[in-house]
């Protein structure tokens, strides 16, 4: 490891205050904020949408716009005030001492400029570099944040190459002329697990041999406990705590905090262990922060004293919180946990008799690609994009099935084929025994009312125009055939199960919050009564504290009505506390279908073994490293032979895989089917434990 | 890129067909036989029926329309009825005087609306935005024939009564005329097209542009420290002019033909006017051949956007 020099703050922030203008008023974004990051220190941001976080990076980096302007403080990088610098100043600054890692690579590059001319751009400008030189430098950048192929990267458009491969780029960009601090903008949010795994060893490889300070934002607290030496905890504009990681994860002196903590599922967590304890209530909208303590309103311990204002509190060693009791939170007089919802859910009778809700047989959807004039002459066959191969699945009535999978992986096709969205290519759908017609037209209303989805991004989903009354009005008016004066009834009634006031039945989806809409979608699907329920990611757009609340609901809207859901998501935190039953796909094929504890238990099939190392945890403690997975997940066009998973598989036995269709075994002492070649017994014996805690401790 | 120049190569030659076929079969339609028309009212039947003969007149439309399109295809276009002039050359002169006019047109005003696009485009909503909008979008609503009026009034009529060197009001290139020659004549009708123009060019430049600076790929360029200038060069402007780009490209098509109005008023000799003769005089064969340029010149202009469009943007190029 390379010496580092004295320790020295390389930004200092003091009583910063920030605030847009929005219609002739001032409201504030960023409320008298203190923080300072040391050479070598990484410092997590973490935060919710609204909370603050990135107006706080944009100040620091004095990017703030015409709107926005820092009303109070100060921002000293090294020994630069960086608040008395004017543009020309400024643009001196940017890149050489601050650079930023932003959440979309994709569209943070320029998408008409090659990738290298892009690296190459600043190499030149920053550090005076001939053009050969910036090019040598560039590659050799392009290998160092590990891309196999540094000169077709650089030769390529940003199009052309894959999320992770966008990132990496962005990443050699930021570090290339080593700056003092870097600021890393939710670098991993929109990757999925197994290459977030990989790019945040990457980053922790490269930010170890450089003098860089660090500043990570996320909203993701298990990506902060893996990577940053402290926190700070935002919540509406106001720092709220500011601690150690490990003081912070162990005894968080903020109830925001703790609620944060407690709402996500952790990995090995099942409905039947745990209960999510949901922040109560939504973020307040910017300029209606309430007096006082700025999360008053969703406390669960807040008395009068919070009606004013908090100092940030010197809490312990160099450790901050702002609220009033952290010293009764300290000594364990109060609790911040949220209380949990009275009433466990009913079990669910199991009834071997009943027929299966539904029954998919030897599904494959592909989607055929048109051949070029060229390619029909030369009589190349047709190809097709082999987005679903040969899914079997079987929800049980009153059951949860959850559907796990990367993007790509075809989980949504697969969605969008039961629902009658897309027409499949083999195979069968059946609901409670009855067939499904391929197409939504060929379908009656019976069958529509039975079947019903809700959507990833409920703002996209719903009508903007119609109100939310009559959004709901609808099903029941056409498929349930209740009268107007029926429905309206029924709509109050709808509205109360999800939890929203009536009065919501007059507004628009765009006078709601994304947690508020995301409930009248679910609402709008109940409505018709249904017996299969699919939820395709229904919260992942949502933020962290409305996550919880929002999966309590669905838990419970099922044991009130007792129908069958496929619950799709990416993650397998989510799935694994709320599902039944689990199907790990990938690339098309199922990999392993599981009971819902067995998940993290061995056998696992390799590929959710390596999903399920990637995750990053809140409490790191005695974990293995994570396998990463070599490579980008192929194109369904050009499906490997075999096993399709081969070509990044870490327990890769050799030709049988790369040949042969790998059968389906099945583990004796769980249950659990897994689509490989290698036998459950062989797989149990080689994988370790990767869940410490979960249903089994219980 | 071969394939894609290709595929548009090949969609230009459908839309010629088509057209073509389309010119063809309307002529035939329209009422009145065209021997008639040629040999007037008078003429007995026998001179009608070998005048028929003459022109292939007695053969199916089928062949007929291959025997049109091959003469065409061959630079015979054919006598004008009324004129009894060979069609080819009157064309190419009027094509070559409609190219020059656009020509200057476009010289003037691309650099203008653009360079006036990126300056409100850059100064969203400031004084200087909305100025530029303001008169860029009056000038736009005035017809062609008032601009026009109002330009010969001021910068011939009225430089000329000052005592000032003026341009021409009367703009009938005489047909040996060079470029050098022509151009005093060119200004006034180029600037009068160059006023319709620029207010699109210009507001469709600003959009482009404020549209880009708002990408976050702007931020990334910025926060590598590179100097404004270079941002807004190397980086926004790259995107921004991809639409003004292929509006200009298609511009052009009616720059040359579509600019009856502009012809008159300055007595222009162009290929509108010649169209205005041909319909006037229902003079069949030069209708068919102006139209035939006409939709050549709009199909030619078309691929152009399209290629130019590709070659700057890789999202299309490699599709």
């Amino acid at each position: 490891m390379v010496t580092k020099s004295a320790d020295r703050c390389v930004l200092d922030i003091k009583g910063l205050t920030v605030a847009y203008q929005q219609e002739g008023e001032w409201l504030e974004a960023v409320r008298e904020v203190s923080l300072s990051i040391h050479s070598g220190e990484t410092y997590g941001l973490v935060g919710e949408s609204g909370s603050g976080k990135t107006t706080l990076i944009l100040a620091v980096m004095n990017y703030l716009g015409d709107r926005g302007s820092i009303r109070s403080g100060e921002i000293q990088l090294g020994d630069i005030d960086l608040l008395s610098l004017n543009d020309t100043q400024l643009r001196q600054v940017w890149g050489s001492k601050i650079a930023l890692v932003p959440q979309n690579p994709q569209s943070a590059l320029n998408p008409s400029l090659q990738v290298g001319d892009q690296l190459i751009e600043i190499l030149r400008y920053q550090l005076n570099l001939s053009k050969k030189e910036a090019e040598n430098q560039a590659i050799e950048w392009l290998e160092r944040v590990h891309l196999a192929d540094p000169i077709r990267v650089a030769e390529s458009y940003p199009h052309q190459i894959s999320g992770g491969m966008q990132q990496r780029a962005m990443i050699a960009m930021a570090l290339c002329t080593a700056p003092d601090l870097l600021i890393l903008d939710e670098p991993t949010t929109n990757l999925d697990v197994t290459t977030q795994a990989v790019i945040l060893d990457l980053i922790r490889e490269l930010i170890q041999d450089q003098d860089t300070g660090v500043l990570y934002v996320t909203h993701n607290l298990g990506v902060i406990a893996q990577i940053c030496d402290r926190v700070a905890v935002m919540y509406d504009s106001d720092l709220v705590e500011d601690a150690a990681t490990h003081d912070l994860f162990s005894q968080p002196l903020h109830p925001y905090t703790q609620g944060l903590i407690d709402s996500i599922p952790h990995l090995g967590d099942t409905k039947d262990s745990i209960q999510l304890r949901a922040i109560s209530g939504q973020i307040p909208p910017i300029g209606e922060a309430p007096s006082g303590c700025v999360f008053r309103t969703r406390c669960p311990i807040a008395i009068e004293i919070c009606n004013s204002r908090p100092p940030l509190y010197l809490a312990g060693d160099a450790r901050y919180s702002r609220c009033h009791l952290w010293e009764e939170i300290d000594r364990h007089e109060i609790s911040t946990h949220q209380p949990t919802l009275v009433g466990t859910p009913v079990p669910i009778p199991t009834q071997e008799e009943q027929p299966l809700t539904l029954e998919v047989n030897d599904l494959s959807i592909h989607f055929s690609i048109r051949r070029s004039v060229a390619e029909v002459i030369r009589r190349q066959p047709a190809r097709a994009v082999r987005a679903v191969n040969q899914v079997d699945l079987d929800i049980s009535p009153g059951s949860t099935v959850g559907l796990v999978g990367e993007s790509g992986s075809g989980k949504t096709t697969i969605a969008r084929g039961i629902m009658g969205l897309e027409a499949k290519s083999n195979g069968s759908i059946e609901l409670l025994q009855i067939p499904l017609p391929d197409k939504l037209s060929q379908r009656d209303l019976e069958t529509l009312r039975l079947l019903q989805i809700v959507f990833q991004n409920p703002q996209e989903a719903l009508n903007p125009y119609l109100p939310i009354g009559e959004t709901l009005r609808r099903p029941l008016i056409r498929l349930l055939g209740l009268s107007k004066t029926e429905a309206d009834a029924r709509v109050g009634e709808l509205l109360a199960a999800v939890r929203l006031p009536p009065s919501y039945a007059g507004r628009l989806p765009g006078q709601l919050s994304g947690g508020e809409i995301q409930r009248v979608a679910l609402a709008r699907a109940i409505a018709s009564n249904p017996e299969l329920l699919v939820l395709d990611e229904p919260i992942s757009s949502l933020d962290v504290s409305v996550q919880a609340a929002i999966l309590n609901l669905v838990g419970e809207l099922q044991s009130d009505h007792q129908n069958s859901l496929l619950f799709i998501s990416h993650d397998l935190a989510i799935v694994g506390y709320l599902a039944d039953q689990i199907a790990v796909i990938y690339l098309g094929s199922l990999m392993e279908v599981t009971g819902p504890g067995d998940l993290f238990h061995p056998p696992h099939h390799p590929y959710t073994e390596a999903l399920l190392s990637s995750i990053p945890q809140v409490d790191p403690a005695s974990r293995e490293p994570p396998i990463y997975l070599e490579g980008d997940i192929p194109t369904p066009a050009e499906l490997p032979s075999g096993c399709p998973f081969h070509t990044r598989c870490p327990r890769f036995l050799g030709e049988i895989c790369t040949t042969t269709t790998p059968p389906w075994q099945v583990d004796q002492s769980t249950g659990k089917r897994i689509f490989c070649h290698i036998p459950p017994n062989d797989l149990a014996a080689v994988q370790k434990r990767i869940i410490t805690r979960g249903s089994s401790d219980a | 890129m071969t394939r894609f120049i290709l595929r548009r190569l090949g969609f230009l030659t459908l839309t010629v067909l088509l057209t073509s076929l389309l010119v063809f079969l309307v002529t035939q339609w329209l009422p009145g036989d065209v021997c008639r028309i040629i040999l007037g009212r008078e003429a007995g039947q026998g001179a009608i029926e070998t005048c028929r003969l003459e022109l292939g007149l007695d053969q199916p439309l089928p062949i007929q329309y291959l025997n049109w399109l091959g003469d065409f295809l061959t630079g015979d276009w054919g006598i004008s009825f009324s004129t009894n002039l060979p069609i080819y050359p009157i064309v190419m002169d009027r094509m070559g005087n409609s190219l020059m006019l656009a020509l200057v047109a476009l010289l003037i005003s691309v650099p203008l609306g653009v360079a006036l696009g990126i300056i409100a485009g850059l100064n969203e909503n400031k004084p200087i935005d909305s100025t530029i909008n303001v008169g860029s979008l009056s000038v736009v609503g005035l017809p062609e024939f008032v601009t026009g009026l109002v330009l010969i009034q001021v910068f011939s009529f009225g430089l000329r009564d000052l005592g000032l060197p003026y341009f021409p009001a009367n703009s009938s290139i005489p047909p040996d005329a060079n470029f050098l020659e022509a151009l005093p004549m060119l200004i006034l009708p180029a600037l009068t097209a160059m006023l319709v123009l620029l207010a699109y060019i210009a507001r469709l430049t600003r959009s482009g542009v404020i549209e880009e600076l708002k990408q976050p790929y702007v931020r990334t360029a910025d926060l590598k420290g590179l100097p404004r200038r270079t941002v807004i060069v190397k980086h926004v402007l790259r995107n921004a002019l991809l639409p003004t780009i292929t509006i200009i490209a298609i511009s052009t098509g009616w720059l040359i033909s579509g600019l009856v109005v502009i012809e008159n008023v300055f007595n222009y000799p162009g290929l509108g006017r010649l169209m205005i003769f041909a319909i006037d005089r229902r003079d069949l064969p030069l209708l068919q051949a102006v139209t035939m340029v006409t939709v050549l010149g709009f199909a030619l202009a078309n691929l152009g956007a399209d290629l130019l469009y590709g070659l700057l943007n890789p999202r299309i190029r490699l599709e």
